[in-house]
């Protein structure tokens, strides 16, 4: 319940991509966002997909807001126990290591800064860093859960989606849904591309704006924006330009996405 | 100190238009006892408060479906779509807060504060209507405490003096609602003469009242025999 999916709904792409391959292809590459002893919180749906591809030795922490550290996998079968559930309200086996907490030491940890990435989807993601994930004005909103605490207080903020909805581009200059959080977002990962998000923000160890200090200078200027990071060989820079509504710089170190 | 009592006469304190906070994160730690009596004593005209509104017919999900509640404050609805058809035929009032602004909100009166600041909903649609600060270069949204009449949790085993231990993740947002409201009622897996002060998550001073989840099952005196009968022979053993 952390937050719902977003418009993940069409079937096969115009490039052929099926669904399965886009949300593979999106789930694998942000696996490799994570390291060593992270603590990660995960969105409902295609960012759970994300731990299918984490290297097998790789010791990642999964949080949940229902109070668990340690998530492990889902749990089938006659012995599930209805008392251990994952934010999805899927019973789950717990890892070594776990712990159980209640709500307020939920967001202690997800507002308060201690979770080192979180992956997301979204229905929009801009040019500034705003993310829109939990109300479309006129439908049916779900409610936010606790997405709007997780995107402000989680270290690395990872939005997950497809690149397009219904041909139109979900990266955008500036997200026309309700926000979810302002300025927070740090990567966007499609089937297309990686954006990396320049938040312009330059903080110190105390999270106090750079632009805002006597240090700041001319070498920390705010230059913001979305950087196009990796595209999917199956994808040109032009056909990235032309799928995406949002303005960006394309990075000197320009890669291909590992597909 | 806290009361042993049945699910029926714990219930029947709460009135037509009473202020409820109800336990749970889904049905995980959701005091279904207690919520199956308040639907079967038709209470009207509820505010809940709670994480969510579980699934329709289930737990929480009953006083919805039963058009029990006027007013609900909560982070989520998805899973049932009776709370939201309400919401849109204008029947149910609904005030969506983050999740983890609704547990600080219920904190802040637990623990006897003006509100709470938070940087969650700033530049949302959430943040109107409410006084932002600015402190150390940073924005603040001003969040007021969430009190109610009752509360109703869970408890997976409870002893007589209301202290309450938890199995998984049942303790959710039951321990928080535990400080907030005028009478906090538990429903116990298992009712125990003493825990382990180790093992006690919520401090008895916070219960009233205490009910089982198993009464059916058991004789009233049978019950009440079984907690008082050898409270003071057995110490608190650590």
């Amino acid at each position: 319940m952390v937050v719902q999916e977003g418009i993940m709904a069409e079937t096969t792409s115009k490039e052929g991509l099926s669904k399965e391959k886009i949300r593979e292809i999106i789930a694998k590459r942000a696996a490799k966002e994570f390291k060593e002893g992270d603590v990660v919180t995960l969105g409902i749906g295609l960012p759970t997909e994300v731990t299918k591809y984490l290297p097998e030795n790789m010791n990642v922490m999964f949080q949940s807001e229902n109070g668990l550290l340690g998530v492990g996998k889902d749990q089938t079968g006659d012995d599930t126990d209805p008392r251990v559930i994952n934010a999805g309200g899927g019973f789950v086996e717990i890892k070594k290591g776990a712990c159980f907490y209640d709500s307020q030491m939920a967001f202690i940890m997800m507002r308060g800064g201690h979770i080192d990435a979180t992956v997301l989807g979204a229905l929009q993601a801009d040019s500034e860093g705003n993310l829109a994930n939990w109300s479309i004005p006129g439908k049916f909103t779900p409610g936010m859960g606790g997405a709007m605490d997780l995107v402000v207080g989680a270290k690395k903020v990872i939005v997950v989606m497809e690149h397009t909805s219904k041909g139109e581009s979900k990266i955008v200059e500036r997200c026309n849904l309700p926000l979810t959080a302002s300025r927070e977002v740090n990567l966007i990962i499609t089937e297309r591309c990686v954006f990396r998000v320049d938040l312009g923000k330059n903080t110190d160890s105390t999270g106090v704006l750079a632009s805002k200090t006597a240090e700041f200078s001319e070498n920390t200027a705010l230059t913001g924006g979305l950087i196009l990071e990796e595209i999917n060989p199956m994808f040109s820079l032009e056909d990235i330009k032309a799928c995406t509504s949002a303005s960006f710089r394309v990075s000197e170190n320009l890669k291909e996405m590992e597909i | 100190m806290a009361k042993l009592t049945t699910i029926k006469e714990a219930i029947s304190l709460i009135k037509d238009s009473a202020t409820v906070m109800v336990g749970g994160f889904l049905s995980c730690g959701a005091p279904d006892k207690l919520i199956e009596e308040l639907a079967a004593q038709n209470v009207k005209n509820l505010t809940m408060i709670s994480n969510d509104t579980s699934f329709p017919n289930v737990d929480k999900g009953k006083l919805i479906v039963n058009k029990q509640v006027k007013k609900l404050i909560t982070s989520h609805i998805g899973t049932n779509p009776e709370t939201g058809r309400q919401m849109a035929a204008g029947e149910l009032e609904v005030e969506l807060t983050p999740m983890g602004s609704l547990m600080e909100r219920i904190r802040a009166k637990g623990a006897g504060l003006g509100g709470v600041l938070t940087p969650t909903g700033i530049g949302t649609t959430i943040a109107d209507g409410k006084k932002v600060y600015e402190l150390d270069n940073k924005k603040y949204l001003f969040e007021k405490p969430i009190s109610a009449d009752f509360a109703l949790i869970y408890g997976t085993k409870v002893d007589k003096f209301g202290n309450i231990a938890y199995f998984g993740t049942t303790r959710n947002c039951n321990t928080v609602m535990a400080t907030a409201a005028d009478t906090v009622i538990v429903q116990a897996d298992e009712i125990v003469d003493c825990l382990d002060p180790n093992e006690v998550v919520v401090p008895g001073l916070f219960v009233d009242y205490i009910v089982s989840a198993k009464e059916e099952t058991l004789a009233e005196k049978t019950l009440e025999a079984s907690v008082s009968g050898e409270a003071s022979s057995k110490k608190a053993g650590v």
